[in-house]
């Protein structure tokens, strides 16, 4: 049997004792200290070679499950030419890494790795000048293999990296420019010729796999603090309710259990953790009724269209609408797309260790960084008191709630005085977590001569920066609005024609962005922030499935209608390689659409994210008599310019299709009253494997000529459309409000 | 009401144990409480996921809310004892291959019940892989990798 979690402990100043979690395992760091943050004009700060020719990288970015670390590792990698397998990620912890501004918005590989790769340039040309000189041969006739610095005519005449190691400590100072996603240093060094790489592009295994397959990695839920005690929130039965009186009587059954409260914020602590689980279940709260009272479930869309715009974007107002429409044929159609919850695999969990001589925080939360800024607004201590420590939680796919139980643990830490370890329950994270806002579009259609002469559209949304998905405030926190803080830093947040959506070329387009207030101000189970490509997916679905209700009105093949109206051949490349890998083979939609048992159909969506470009075709299994849909094959075709690791972008892009086929198919926020009811995943369903397609589909489109664009998220974007657009094809109806539940589903074929 | 603790003997990754629990306290948080073992982990409390899954006696079953006692005289097998890198469990050797995650999270729960199937049937239908797994969450989407590992290892 492995050894368990706790390897050593070092103490360490007057902090606490602590331990940072690695691949494999957890090794000990100091506890925080006011210590300035790295200099990131130090080229030690970005990468340090130890004796034994390893090689330590520090990077503000972090893994969340997608394999962005192993891409990192394999630029430094080859940069420095040394074997992938020397080298040791850092990664997260604000007292050792620069800040990057964390993950986001696909940008890690895009932008994140930009810094990695010029400091190993850098470093590389300071340790072959330092070999130069031991060796007496000039840099120029120099060459590294596997971290051998060598003659090139004489391999004989090396030094290792491992042998040069204070040349990186003297190196001159970088030039530092930008900030967070856009921090950049350079030296004097030129990056590789992308045509002379052996490692980047290449399918390489990644880091953590192994450790996880073989159960020695260690998670944020592992980490183990002397004296850690175990939390458990008990969070109102609805929005805003507050606490009239508490009975803690069912504590005495459960050991140590005890209440902790701190403003509204209510939680159970005890030393053993099912004591803390049955003492949060047990205890008896009598609270107030709901601050607010949410629309019914099925008026939700109607209610967002009755409300006034709190705020209006003129995105693009290009030719003249009206003009354009005239004596054309005009179609109008309205579509809704509803919160969704994050409901991360694993609920929320953090450590936090809060003392007088500085705050540690363990957090597998995106933006480490940021989350420093927030723990140290809620503490009221200078950030520079507080140290947060990534550890990898359950994939997180934006603003998870991760952040919001690190603020949880550090107000319950402070409290009892000693380090708590918080875990949410399923309900705590599926209920109580943040959420995806909903969306709904209002669109105007005018078609001359088969092509688009028109489109006027309005999309109104819930504000996806309501909570902002910078953690940097108090009022950013669930636990910090139960314990009195408001949200003062919330963020204009729209979805947005083109932005989130792909983009034609369309002569005269009129497209608005509005945001409606939130449903209540505070301490609310609808409060919205990102989730994954955060308006992406509804806002792609109503743009990409009325594009498609104009293809069909045009009696066009919706995949030649696209590419009438898109110039750019990236765009029209993956829309060609997804319908010849589909077969696809051109004809107007619904053609042969029926309405008895079960049918089938086709549907294909584009859309771009940044400078990727992203086309998938759904061909879809409707039973006509309970409204039931499979997918039964997915295509998706993803060009994000050059790529780091196929192997990972692969596995990256097929999970992705199958989140994103299980938002479309599945998932929706239910509520009722003031209160949150998909609680679980009974009650907030998920793709499971019966339903899985039959086959999927990633066909690559590489350019080696063009940067790594991001790959994350893009490709959540045209599956619901795509889906949606399927299930047209084959009955002629159109499903226009998300997801496709057998209800919603029913609702369209009978109306 | 507070129930006394009482002896629980088991079995656990081949080792023999004896611990004092409270019999009704689900094994999940004997495993990582008591024993310090990482991988059963918590995703629900309600066996809806399987994060947490075990094999008690070969069989894979939700450690979340199996009560201890249950498991007593029993043997218990949790990732950390199922394989190791230099003698993998075939199920683990096909994840390696097919690089069947995303964060891994949950992973767990899907290589417990595959490998148990693949124990039992060494050659199960895809369609009988999909069934074995269906009260399975992965959250990121990597049902299909792991499917393929699954069908992989029973090749």
């Amino acid at each position: 049997m492995r050894a368990p979690t706790r390897r050593t402990f070092l103490a360490a100043g007057a902090g606490a004792l602590a331990v940072l979690a690695v691949p494999g395992g957890f090794r000990a760091v100091a506890a925080a200290d006011a210590s300035a943050d790295p200099d990131l004009a130090r080229l030690t700060t970005w990468l340090r070679v130890g004796s034994d020719g390893t090689v330590e990288v520090f990077t503000g970015k972090v893994e969340i499950g997608m394999g962005t670390i192993t891409g990192l590792a394999q630029i430094v990698a080859e940069e420095l030419d040394v074997p992938l397998t020397a080298i040791r990620m850092t990664t997260g912890d604000t007292a050792t890494t620069p800040d990057q501004g964390g993950v986001g918005g696909s940008t890690s590989t895009q932008l994140g790795a930009r810094p990695l790769r010029h400091a190993a340039a850098e470093a590389r040309r300071v340790l072959v000048a330092a070999a130069a000189r031991r060796l007496g041969i000039p840099s120029e006739r120099l060459d590294v293999d596997d971290g051998v610095v060598h003659d090139r005519d004489d391999v004989a005449r090396s030094v290792p990296y491992g042998a040069l190691v204070t040349a990186l400590a003297s190196a001159p100072a970088l030039a530092v420019s930008g900030e967070a996603f856009g921090l950049d240093v350079t030296g004097t060094a030129k990056p590789k010729d992308p045509a002379a790489y052996r490692i980047v592009g290449k399918p390489v295994a990644r880091l953590d796999v192994a450790p996880k397959v073989f159960g020695t990695f260690r998670y944020v839920v592992d980490v183990k603090l002397p004296g850690m005690l175990h939390g458990r929130v008990v969070r109102p039965p609805a929005v805003g309710a507050r606490p009239l009186a508490i009975d803690q009587e069912p504590l005495r059954a459960h050991g140590d259990a005890r209440l902790v409260r701190v403003g509204d914020l209510l939680a159970v602590v005890a030393s053993g953790e099912w004591d803390a689980v049955a003492g949060a279940r047990d205890l008896r709260v009598r609270w107030s009724a709901p601050s607010a009272t949410f629309p019914p479930q099925g008026a939700l869309p109607e209610a967002m269209w009755a409300m006034p715009a709190s705020s209006r974007d003129h995105v693009v107002a290009r030719g003249d609408v009206v003009a354009a429409s005239a004596d054309a044929q005009i179609i109008e159609a309205s579509y809704a797309w509803p919160f969704q919850s994050h409901a991360t695999m694993g609920p929320g969990c953090a450590v936090a260790d809060v003392r007088a001589g500085g705050v540690t925080i363990w957090c597998g939360a995106q933006k480490p960084h940021a989350l420093r800024e927030g723990i140290a607004d809620l503490l009221d201590v200078p950030p520079s008191r507080v140290r947060v420590v990534f550890a990898e939680d359950a994939g997180s796919y934006g603003r998870a709630g991760f952040d919001d139980a690190a603020a949880d643990a550090a107000l319950l830490s402070r409290a009892v005085g000693k380090p708590v370890r918080v875990q949410w329950m399923r309900a705590d994270m599926t209920a109580w977590g943040p959420k995806a806002p909903a969306i709904v579009g209002r669109l105007r259609g005018a078609l001359r001569d088969g092509k688009i002469a028109a489109l006027d559209l309005t999309i109104r949304a819930f504000n996806g920066g309501e909570i902002s998905s910078h953690p940097d405030s108090a009022g950013n926190f669930l636990g910090g609005q139960l314990a009195g803080h408001a949200n003062t830093k919330p963020r204009i947040e729209y979805a947005v024609y083109g932005k989130n959506s792909g983009a034609y070329e369309i002569t005269a387009l009129h497209a608005l962005a509005e945001l409606v207030a939130p449903l209540a101000p505070s301490i609310s189970p609808l409060r919205t922030t990102h989730l994954r490509d955060p308006e992406g997916p509804g806002t792609t679905f109503i743009i990409e499935s009325f594009i498609d209700e104009l293809a069909a009105r045009a009696q066009a093949d919706p995949v030649a209608f696209r590419i009438a109206h898109l110039r750019d051949p990236r765009a029209i490349g993956v829309l060609r390689k997804a319908a010849e890998a589909a077969h696809w083979t051109p004809r107007p939609a619904a053609q042969n659409a029926t309405h008895a048992g079960t049918v089938r159909g086709r549907g294909v969506a584009f859309a771009t994210r940044g400078e990727t470009m992203v086309a998938t075709i759904a061909e879809v299994a409707l039973d006509v008599a309970n409204g039931k849909v499979r997918v039964t094959r997915l295509v998706c075709a993803h060009d994000c310019g050059a790529i780091v690791n196929p192997r990972s972008l692969r596995g990256t892009i097929e999970a992705n299709l199958m989140q994103s086929m299980s938002r479309a198919l599945y998932e929706e926020v239910r509520f009722e009253g003031g209160a949150v009811t998909s609680r679980d995943w009974a009650t907030y369903p998920v793709v499971r494997t019966p339903d899985l397609p039959e086959r999927v589909d990633v066909v690559l489109v590489e350019h080696h000529d063009i940067p790594p664009y991001g790959a994350g998220e893009p490709s959540s974007r045209p599956t619901a459309a795509a889906i949606g657009n399927a299930i047209y094809d084959a009955a002629g109806v159109r499903v226009r409000t998300a997801p496709f539940t057998s209800a919603n589903v029913r609702a369209a074929l009978s109306a | 009401m507070l129930e006394s603790p009482v002896s629980l003997s088991l079995t656990v990754d081949g080792r023999e144990r004896v611990l004092s629990v409270d019999p009704r306290t689900p094994l999940l948080y004997v495993l990582r409480g008591e024993l310090g073992l990482a991988n059963p982990r918590f995703g629900c409390g309600l066996a809806q996921c399987g994060a947490c899954t075990v094999q008690v006696d070969g069989e894979p079953v939700r450690s979340c809310t199996l009560p201890a006692s249950q498991a007593a005289g029993k043997s218990v097998t949790t990732l950390a004892g199922l394989g190791t890198p230099e003698h993998p469990h075939p199920v683990q050797r096909a994840f390696l291959e097919e690089q069947a995650m995303q964060c891994g999270y949950c992973v767990n729960g899907w290589i417990m019940t595959g490998a148990a199937l693949v124990d039992r049937e060494p050659h199960p239908s895809p369609q009988r892989v999909r069934e074995a797994c269906a009260g399975l969450v992965c959250r990121c989407g990597a049902q299909l990798a792991m499917m393929r590992a699954i069908e992989r290892a029973a090749e």
